[in-house]
């Protein structure tokens, strides 16, 4: 945290010369190793760590396949089969990217959905949240490029359903819209040009993702973690240095998290994608159904919920916008939904009504399915536009605890309000 | 026998079921319900036969392969562990005698010409092109194999509420059969058109196929169809057999990656065991 002192002690003349010039080690410690968690933080906090790492395997996967993959209209599914066939372990490096994308996602939903849940956006975290919101985007846009690259039936219109959308913007100044479209695909269809670029921006992408995740973790310890009760960090024994407490945990929830990534890549290495993938990119020849992958498709849903064509990418793209101004239409004086007796019910809403997106996304636009996706489209918009404002105005939070250490230790523990007694954690485990 | 009676029994049933809506929902909604078949490479344990890949590729190479190529797959393929493991001078001969040759070329006088496919050719359908295809097949063209059973697949037919619960029993058991269950359905599946059905010329009515009508001819039926070397075999074994095979095709690393799948998912758990061991003792030292 910003008003934490720094205690690294370079140990050799060698670290002491390089801490007079480029004190990185002491920022690593500071950062990584001495840096106060909470003390009451669960596994819903592991999954910052966990999606560091799979930003890097991602990363490091990709850069292995992109050493034997073909960015071109007539060679890119032919590589792909090559990758999978004759590239040794080919099939395991190509399997955990594919997958590596689906779990990407799982893990950064519920990410996103712990922040929502305990009011991370709040604070003094509103830069922290609109960063973490910035890289949502990049990722997605990230996906949406690489699910591109198969060069398949499902790439192919699905790069051509998405970029078509922006051809609405015809409907408020003629010509714009298509102007967009044709410098997007760089021609007059989706073709080799619009796959070659995509793969030049999908290699880009993870990088600047990297810039901000590191914007993202130095705002993260200015401002410090928050934690299940929302309250802020006030005595020394509230937290727990990161080394060996925050570290150690992080380590079990990510080996818990590889296990089912692991599940995935070994044994269902196809289940998270579309069939239609493994027939070749064909202009002539439609799918019957045009569907994104899994982790778009409540947007999905939202995008085919508005009748008019121009209201429904607004409102695709209002779905996420609408993230950015969460710490400002959330009037909760308390953090935490663990002591927001109304709140909670409609936070659960929220979540039923994302899944239920995500499942109306896959199923045909029409009848009973249209319906649903207007009922909760509408909840969408309305839990942040009327739930979050007028809740947190009418709703009297159940009695806090004084402290991060009262609520672990229970009332009356409280260790010396910063009168300088050490807590025992982190000044002294040996002696307690 | 009993077991083949029961599988062409249930895939009666199927059919029944996939048509007893038809007049009431039409072409367009309906749901074709395809029976899910036992697989010896299925599930997390699941391995291929290499019997019951070197029989299907019998039927593939006797009955498929004058109209369905098989281009990403080199007859090497064929030997390689964890395939039909054919030995190498048979798949020599095989490649050698082959009746879809390789052009290759330009030779010194800078023509090109045909030879006989080497084990590092791939297994080549008879037409040259998709316009030469198209042209021998009324405007219809045989898709390539290579990957078929995986392009292939079952739309889920269930209703929404039982769908959590079916993705989980799909994940938990490693459910990823769907292309051979949907081929050996379709190669099942040809039955005469019911009497209210509008069938085009040309066309042929199959109960698995989407929208009935199929321009493929019955490639096996109950008294044609491939017989094996021991002098036996059925429709339902026929299908059941290139059904695997083209399994295989379509993923040839499967007994690899599940082998090696094991040895990794063992390796987390016990260090995911260790780490929470580890976790636990260092947290010993305070209360929370």
């Amino acid at each position: 945290m910003s008003n934490h002192v720094s205690t690294y002690k370079p140990q050799s003349r060698m670290a002491k010369w390089w801490d007079d010039r480029l004190p990185i080690a002491r920022l690593m410690h500071d950062s990584f190793v001495d840096f106060p968690t909470p003390r009451n933080l669960n596994y819903l906090w592991t999954f910052g760590g966990i999606l560091s790492f799979c930003l890097v395997a991602q990363i490091v996967t990709g850069l292995v396949l992109a050493m034997h993959y073909q960015p071109s209209g007539a060679d890119a599914f032919n590589s792909v089969e090559r990758i999978r066939r004759d590239v040794n372990f080919g099939w395991m490096i190509r399997n955990f990217h594919a997958v590596g994308a689906s779990m990407f996602f799982v893990a950064v939903y519920i990410h996103i959905f712990r922040g929502l849940y305990y009011g991370s956006y709040k604070a003094p975290r509103e830069i922290l949240w609109i960063l973490g919101v910035l890289i949502f985007l990049a990722m997605m846009a990230t996906a949406f490029m690489g699910y591109a690259l198969p060069w398949g039936q499902m790439s192919f219109w699905g790069v051509t359903v998405i970029t078509n959308l922006f051809s609405s913007l015809d409907g408020v100044v003629p010509g714009v819209g298509t102007a967009i479209v044709t410098w997007l695909w760089g021609g007059f269809s989706v073709s080799g040009a619009t796959l070659n670029r995509f793969f030049s921006l999908h290699y880009l992408l993870p990088f600047v993702i990297m810039g901000l995740v590191i914007l993202h973790v130095w705002a993260l310890h200015v401002a410090g973690q928050n934690n299940p009760t929302g309250l802020d960090l006030k005595h020394k024994s509230d937290s727990v240095p990161m080394a060996p407490f925050a570290v150690m945990k992080d380590a079990v929830g990510l080996f818990a998290f590889l296990i089912v990534f692991a599940w995935f890549v070994f044994f269902l290495p196809d289940y998270l994608g579309h069939a239609d993938n493994y027939i070749e990119a064909n202009p002539l020849v439609t799918p019957p159904h045009i569907v994104p992958e899994w982790y778009f498709l409540p947007f999905y849903a939202i995008l085919r919920a508005i009748p008019s064509k121009l209201g429904g990418v607004l409102a695709m793209f209002g779905a996420i916008a609408v993230l950015f101004f969460v710490p400002w239409l959330d009037t909760s004086r308390v953090r935490s939904t663990k002591y927001r007796p109304i709140y909670r019910w409609f936070f659960w809403l929220f979540v039923i009504s994302c899944l239920a997106l995500g499942y109306l996304g896959a199923k045909p636009a029409d009848g009973i399915y249209v319906f649903w996706a207007r009922v909760f489209t509408f909840y969408y918009f309305a839990h942040f536009l009327i739930v979050m404002p007028i809740v947190g105005l009418i709703e009297t939070p159940k009695q806090l605890p004084r402290s991060i250490t009262e609520d672990v230790l229970g009332p009356g523990k409280q260790t010396g309000g910063g009168m300088g007694i050490p807590a025992g954690a982190a000044a002294a485990p040996e002696k307690r | 026998m009993i077991k083949t009676s029961l599988r062409a029994a249930s895939v009666a049933l199927a059919v029944v079921l996939a048509l007893a809506p038809l007049p009431v929902m039409g072409a367009g909604g309906e749901h074709i319900v395809i029976d899910k078949q036992q697989w010896p490479f299925a599930g997390f344990r699941g391995q291929f036969n290499a019997g019951q890949l070197q029989r299907g590729f019998q039927v593939y190479q006797e009955n498929c392969s004058s109209c369905h190529g098989l281009k990403r797959l080199a007859f090497r393929n064929l030997v390689q562990p964890g395939g039909p493991e054919f030995p190498e001078d048979s798949v020599k001969s095989l490649a050698a005698g082959w009746p879809n040759k390789i052009t290759d070329g330009p030779n010194d006088k800078g023509k090109m010409f045909e030879r006989p496919a080497k084990l590092s050719d791939p297994i080549l359908g008879p037409h040259k092109n998709e316009a030469e295809a198209r042209d021998a097949f009324n405007g219809a063209l045989p898709p390539d194999f290579s990957v078929i059973a995986k392009a292939r697949g079952i739309e889920p037919t269930a209703p929404w509420y039982t769908h959590i619960f079916l993705m989980m029993r799909d994940i938990a058991t490693g459910y990823q059969e769907g292309g051979p269950d949907y081929i050996y359905a379709l190669l099942t599946g040809y039955k005469n058109a019911p009497k209210d059905f509008n069938l085009s010329d040309g066309m042929n009515y199959n109960a698995a196929f989407p929208g009935h009508q199929i321009a493929m001819v019955p490639p096996l039926a109950k008294d044609n169809f491939v017989k094996y070397q021991d002098g036996k075999g059925s429709l339902e074994q026929n299908a059941k057999d290139v059904a695997a095979f083209l399994a295989w095709a379509a993923d040839p690393s499967l007994n690899e990656r599940k082998r090696i799948g094991w040895q990794v998912m063992l390796y987390l758990l016990v260090t995911t065991v260790l780490l929470f061991l580890a976790k636990k003792r260092i947290w010993s030292r305070i209360k929370h």
